[in-house]
């Protein structure tokens, strides 16, 4: 699967959901499921300040391939970071630079990715996105 | 026995009381971050550049004559309202921290020297830390800061051993936006003069809240901004001591605050327009009257009584949750209810909140320094007005119960 078709199994996933508190409660344990960022990753400069929550976000380069781990003190931002992980996974850099993400918007949490409520989430996929950019230079 | 406030009838006069918020009807409990309008104020608004728009003191022609004379009324019921000596001392701002910014650049460049010492609270907001910060740096002068208690409290003893003959200015928050902690200002007052140092008090909180006598007060400078207090944003007052305000420096220069310039030498014009630097916000200046004569106009005895009322039924319900801790429980203290719950973020409360309409504040309130004394992230804050119920209050606990129940 690529990104456009992982974007796409999220938005098919999220279209079950008829009212909000279901979307939510399922945002909430995706954001329980996610696997915690180890300690020693959790470094200052891993560190996306936001003004409501914060979020740690490293990056490494597996062969041809970017991976990601996150984490924030927030669980509903965390749900989040937990699709944005998966839609980005076992992808090249390449790949993640030129991705257009759509989904959020889709299934309806768009309010989340607005600057206004400095989540640290928008400042997370420009991050994304910049570590992209410096690896696509190693492969 | 004091009148019961009507609440229902109240509420009519604000008409987005009205609307609903992701299919709710809205629960506005955010009146500590900006209050709402009632329809005079919001009527003025549109009055103003419907029938009287062009620019004020310096028109000959009768629309700006007629301008000029309903934003100068203004001024006048501003008086009136913090009771003023005299309508000169009652400068219009852009907000609280424009007129914090205008007394550390003035007052600041005349005034403090190199070893001077500033002492402001833990419970500041970054309005009145950062300026304070700027200006010490700038003239290498010493910020000195209050403690507080656990109940979120100034300790008075510690903020008396701070005073010296060093000390040149006091800035202190006369409600805290945090806590809802109401500081004893005018015994803190008294202690500063005693050392001879000026006293700000930041009023953002208060205004809308107490009725503010600033000669009573006996402070040097006080401020804040219109929007809390149910008029528009984008204007606040300044009150100084007139000898003060005559004795420093312009803020900005400009139209409107010279008397004559030339290349070679510009003379300042009076009181208060030698602080009021261009064309002003005449439009919100205007509506601030609105807002004066309709607040002027309500029963501040049982609204007073009715904002106690949520305060301690609020209290008392929010704290039946489990794990819930209030943060701010000063023995006089105001409509505000700061809290946290044990195994749960703020800002995760307050979007689940906000989807069943509730709209309260979530984070540090722009007070860091006091989030980091009490080592948490931030709060949930409720921040009540004269217009919220009992029945707001309890729709607000049953979402925050909901949503510690879908979080926990």
């Amino acid at each position: 699967m690529n990104i456009a078709e992982r974007q796409a199994e999220v938005i098919d996933e999220f279209s079950m959901f008829e009212d909000w508190m279901d979307k939510y409660e399922h945002l909430i344990s995706l954001g329980k499921e996610l696997p915690l960022i180890d300690d020693s990753k959790k470094l200052e400069n891993n560190l996306i300040k936001g003004c409501q929550s914060r979020v740690w976000l490293d990056a490494q380069l597996e062969g041809r391939k970017v991976v990601y781990t996150a984490d924030s003190d927030a669980i509903i931002t965390k749900g989040i970071i937990s699709l944005m992980i998966r839609v980005f996974t076992d992808s090249s850099p390449k790949e993640i630079m030129d991705a257009e993400l759509s989904f959020i918007d889709e299934i309806g949490l768009k309010e989340h990715l607005s600057p206004t409520r400095s989540n640290g989430l928008v400042s997370m996929v420009k991050q994304m996105k910049m570590y992209a950019i410096a690896y696509q230079t190693q492969v | 026995m004091v009148k019961e406030l009507d609440v229902i009838a109240v509420r009519e006069d604000f008409p987005i009381l009205k609307r609903e918020v992701n299919g709710k009807p809205l629960v506005y409990l955010d009146n500590g971050a900006t209050a709402q309008k009632p329809k005079a104020v919001i009527d003025a608004l549109t009055r103003y550049y419907s029938n009287e728009n062009s620019n004020i003191h310096r028109g000959v022609h009768t629309l700006s004559q007629e301008a000029t004379s309903a934003y100068e009324v203004a001024r006048e019921k501003m008086k009136a309202f913090i009771n003023a000596p005299e309508k000169e001392t009652v400068i219009f701002t852009k907000g609280t921290t424009d007129g914090i910014n205008l007394i550390a650049f003035s007052l600041g460049r005349e005034f403090i020297q190199e070893g001077d010492e500033i002492v402001i609270s833990a419970m500041e907001h970054h309005s009145n830390i950062v300026p304070w910060q700027m200006l010490c740096e700038q003239k290498k002068a010493v910020l000195k800061i209050a403690p507080i208690n656990e109940r979120g409290e100034i300790i008075i003893e510690e903020y008396q051993k701070l005073l010296n003959s060093k000390t040149k200015l006091v800035s202190i928050v006369h409600i805290s936006n945090t806590l809802g902690t109401i500081n004893p200002i005018k015994e803190m007052i008294k202690m500063a003069h005693e050392v001879g140092a000026k006293f700000i008090v930041d009023a953002a909180q208060s205004a809308p809240h107490m009725k503010l006598d600033v000669q009573d007060l006996n402070c040097d400078f006080l401020v804040f901004s219109m929007h809390k207090v149910f008029g528009p944003t984008g204007i606040g007052v300044l009150y100084g001591k007139k000898e003060l305000l005559e004795a420093i420096p312009p803020y900005q220069g400009g139209g409107d605050m010279i008397k004559t310039v030339s290349f070679e030498k510009t003379t300042y014009n009076e009181l208060p327009h030698k602080f009021e630097a261009g064309t002003p916000n005449i439009s919100a200046g205007i509506a601030v009257s609105a807002a004066l004569d309709y607040i002027e106009g309500l029963d501040w005895e049982a609204m007073h009584e009715h904002e106690a009322e949520l305060l301690a039924y609020g209290t008392a319900q929010l704290k039946s949750i489990e794990g819930l801790r209030i943060i701010g429980e000063a023995k006089e203290k105001t409509s505000v209810i700061s809290f946290i719950i044990d195994g749960v973020h703020p800002y995760d409360v307050g979007v689940i909140v906000d989807k069943m309409g509730i709209a309260v504040r979530t984070g540090h309130h722009c007070t860091q320094p006091l989030m980091d004394w009490y080592k948490i992230p931030g709060t949930i804050r409720a921040s009540f007005a004269f217009y919220n119920t009992k029945e707001e209050v309890d729709l607000l606990v049953t979402a925050v119960k909901r949503a510690v129940q879908m979080l926990k």
